[in-house]
């Protein structure tokens, strides 16, 4: 997998870079707004990861460039500009993650990965299915092994998003933006509870738990041990 | 003068020198302009009145003697008519004698001016032969003396070359036309002067209210922030201009000591914590070189750091909430639904801590404005309830409530805990202040003031008050109107 960093702080980016490199990615890195459109404009990469505020070329406006040229490529901002109004913007002009300076290692790459995983069309399918664990969009219902689980809409939509990021690890961050939609951080352990609670529905009585905390990251979901 | 030179770069002036320049700079302001105006409406005034005075008196008498005089000619032609030549000098001798007071003179005359009948000894010099007005002299005998009287006079063409002179003295017309004339011209000037005079008061006056005014301004961007503009008391519209310049004045110094208190609090609970993550890691490098030591030394020190960034994202959704720019379009939500969904995503942490958490809610309460700011608002709230809102006994309590009260959308969050003393109210919403002095709980004093700088983005009002027992927080909003979109 190759990624693209486009990002001027040279302490920022040799983190990032070394970082992604240790995670098994391959990095290419650009400080300035022009060389990162250039290379971008190849679209060899599978993700690129850029600063929102860039020498050169400003990066909405570089990844607004990227757009009309029919590039696709998914990306993710990376911005100190945090209140949701930032945010809308950096999305409406082509980004497809926007992650808020600083930010936990952790974080930036369960987010890459979802990225990458968005990259991939995914079948149209009215089921999903985790081991023995099958979740119905049409009927909204679940099931593990022969036995009916009742979940609450919002336990659906949360066991959805985590059944969808299968296997990889998703941050309560992620979990409050594409479950709930806020934007901001709760000073309790809200999230925590919501996933024990899940956990509690699809894992309490069967041998091997689906859903996992990851210490320090999030909450993964996946088959095997 | 002080103000533009600090605030615009000013086209450079001749430095102002002498009286020219005085001057100059008088006429530009706008009170000389305003007495200006005054003088020439008052000069246009009195001179109006005087004229009007004037043609009234004067100019009324001698219209007065035009129309007798006319009338005299139209009655002695008509005597002429009816009776002749001998008639007319009949009457005009029967006239002419004696002094009737009134000052009327008669003559009438053969073609080479020899008086037939009249009161005047000879034709007067210089008068016309043809019909028509004329002014002339008469000598009067007043006191044994003779007195050069002026008179107006009227001609008449008697056929067969006899012409008849109908006049009057006027010379009493014309002393009170003068003393008419003398009295307006003395009033007139003593009209322009008092005009004068009373403008300049005037425009001193104003000037000078206007100059305490700008001397103020100078003082305050010389950075006297404390000065104000002195009132007279006289609530007119000079005096209205102070109160509220005074009132800008004071709301500006609030806000700077309110900033002033900011930076202070900003400066005492950021510096508090990397001081401390500062020794951490110091302690960590002094320690043993362990990696398990060293490991639990930086995770610590990354907590202390997300603390921190937590703290500053706080204070920056602040200043966001309170800059108040509107960049997206606000829209119109149901509150219900916004309290709804916040009172979901706590509702298991609330029942793990053991509270009981309720919904009462009136559906169709629409507010404008921004829905992720208000359910960070709520959300705040809820945090507080969970953290500070367990009563000792235990068994807690808390209810969001969204109703209609007096046509205000209220949103209320009561709990059962010890509830806050009434004078400690006002200071919670401020920045950092957490009224519990061990600080064991953790948190950053900020919620509250994200909740209230919220609440002024939105136009709506946030109070505190008691829930017997417990604390009830209310934010009462103006409501949307229904369906407005």
């Amino acid at each position: 997998m190759k990624l693209l960093v486009i990002e001027d702080d040279r302490e920022t980016a040799a983190y990032l870079v070394k970082g992604l490199s240790e995670s098994g990615y391959t990095v290419d890195h650009s400080a300035d707004g022009r060389d990162g459109l250039f290379l971008a404009t190849s679209g060899s990469h599978d993700a690129i990861i850029l600063d929102r505020m860039l020498p050169g070329i400003d990066g909405l406006a570089l990844l607004g460039a990227l757009r009309a040229a029919q590039i696709r490529t998914p990306a993710l901002i990376l911005s100190a500009l945090g209140s949701v109004d930032d945010r809308v913007k950096g999305l409406r002009s082509g980004g497809d993650d926007y992650l808020v300076k600083p930010f936990a290692f952790s974080e930036l790459l369960a987010r890459i990965e979802a990225l990458l995983r968005r990259g991939v069309p995914e079948p149209t399918t009215t089921r999903l299915r985790v081991a023995d664990l099958e979740l119905d969009l049409l009927t909204r219902s679940v099931k593990r092994g022969d036995k009916t689980i009742d979940l609450l809409p919002r336990e659906f939509q949360l066991l959805e998003y985590l059944m969808r990021n299968v296997g990889h690890v998703v941050t309560r961050t992620m979990l409050l933006e594409n479950v709930w939609d806020y934007h901001f951080d709760p000073q309790t352990n809200v999230i925590d509870v919501h996933v024990s609670r899940l956990r509690q529905k699809i894992d309490k009585q069967f041998e091997r738990p689906l859903l996992h905390t990851v210490r320090g990251a999030g909450y993964c979901l996946r088959a095997a041990e | 003068m002080i103000a533009e030179k600090l605030l615009a770069p000013a086209p450079p002036r001749p430095p102002l020198a002498g009286p020219v320049n005085a001057a100059r700079r008088l006429v530009r302001t706008h009170a000389f302009r305003l007495a200006g105006l005054y003088f020439a409406v008052f000069v246009l005034s009195v001179l109006g009145v005087l004229f009007f005075v004037y043609w009234t008196s004067a100019d009324f008498v001698e219209r007065q003697t035009e129309t007798t005089l006319d009338a005299e000619i139209t009655g002695l032609a008509e005597q002429y008519a009816q009776r002749g030549l001998s008639g007319l000098v009949q009457i005009v001798a029967a006239r002419s004698a004696g002094d009737r007071g009134d000052g009327m003179l008669y003559l009438v005359a053969n073609q080479d001016g020899r008086p037939l009948a009249g009161n005047i000894s000879g034709w007067p010099a210089g008068a016309p032969t043809g019909e028509g007005s004329l002014s002339f002299q008469i000598e009067v005998p007043v006191k044994g003396r003779e007195e050069t009287h002026p008179a107006r006079g009227k001609l008449f063409v008697i056929p067969d070359g006899y012409r008849l002179l109908v006049g009057r003295d006027i010379s009493d017309a014309a002393a009170f036309r003068d003393r008419v004339k003398t009295t307006l011209v003395w009033s007139g000037l003593l009209a322009l002067a008092l005009g004068l005079v009373g403008g300049t008061v005037m425009s001193r006056n104003m000037l000078r209210r206007v100059e305490e005014v700008n001397r103020t301004a100078e003082r305050v961007i010389a950075g006297n922030l404390s000065d104000r503009v002195p009132r007279l008391g006289t609530s007119d519209e000079f005096d209205q201009l102070a109160a509220n310049l005074n009132g800008m004045l004071d709301q500006i110094e609030r806000l700077m000591a309110g900033m002033r208190e900011v930076t202070d609090n900003v400066a005492h609970d950021l510096k508090t914590p990397l001081a401390r993550l500062r020794a951490r890691l110091e302690l960590a490098l002094l320690g043993p070189a362990d990696a398990p030591t060293q490991a639990e030394a930086i995770r610590a020190a990354i907590e202390e750091a997300d603390r921190l960034l937590a703290t500053f994202n706080a204070l920056l959704s602040i200043a966001e909430a309170e800059a108040g720019a509107q960049r997206e379009p606000t829209e119109a939500f149901d509150l219900a639904d916004l309290a709804r969904a916040v009172a979901e995503l706590y509702e298991p942490v609330a029942e793990e801590e053991g509270f009981a958490m309720r919904l009462e809610s009136t559906p169709g309460i629409l507010i404008r404005g921004d829905r992720h700011l208000l359910s960070q608002a709520v959300a705040n709230l809820l945090d507080n309830a969970l953290k500070y809102g367990a009563p000792l006994a235990g068994g807690g309590e808390i209810v969001i409530a969204v109703s209609r009260q007096d046509g205000h959308a209220v949103l209320e969050v009561r709990d059962r805990g010890p509830g806050i003393p009434e004078a400690e109210r006002e200071s919670v919403f401020d920045r950092f202040v957490r009224l519990e002095p061990s600080r064991s709980t953790p948190g950053n004093g900020l919620g509250l003031s994200l909740v209230r700088a919220v609440a002024h983005r939105h136009s709506a009002s946030v109070a505190l008050a008691d829930n017997r027992p417990g604390l009830t927080v209310r934010l009462d909003f103006p409501e949307a109107p229904a369906r407005a979109e």
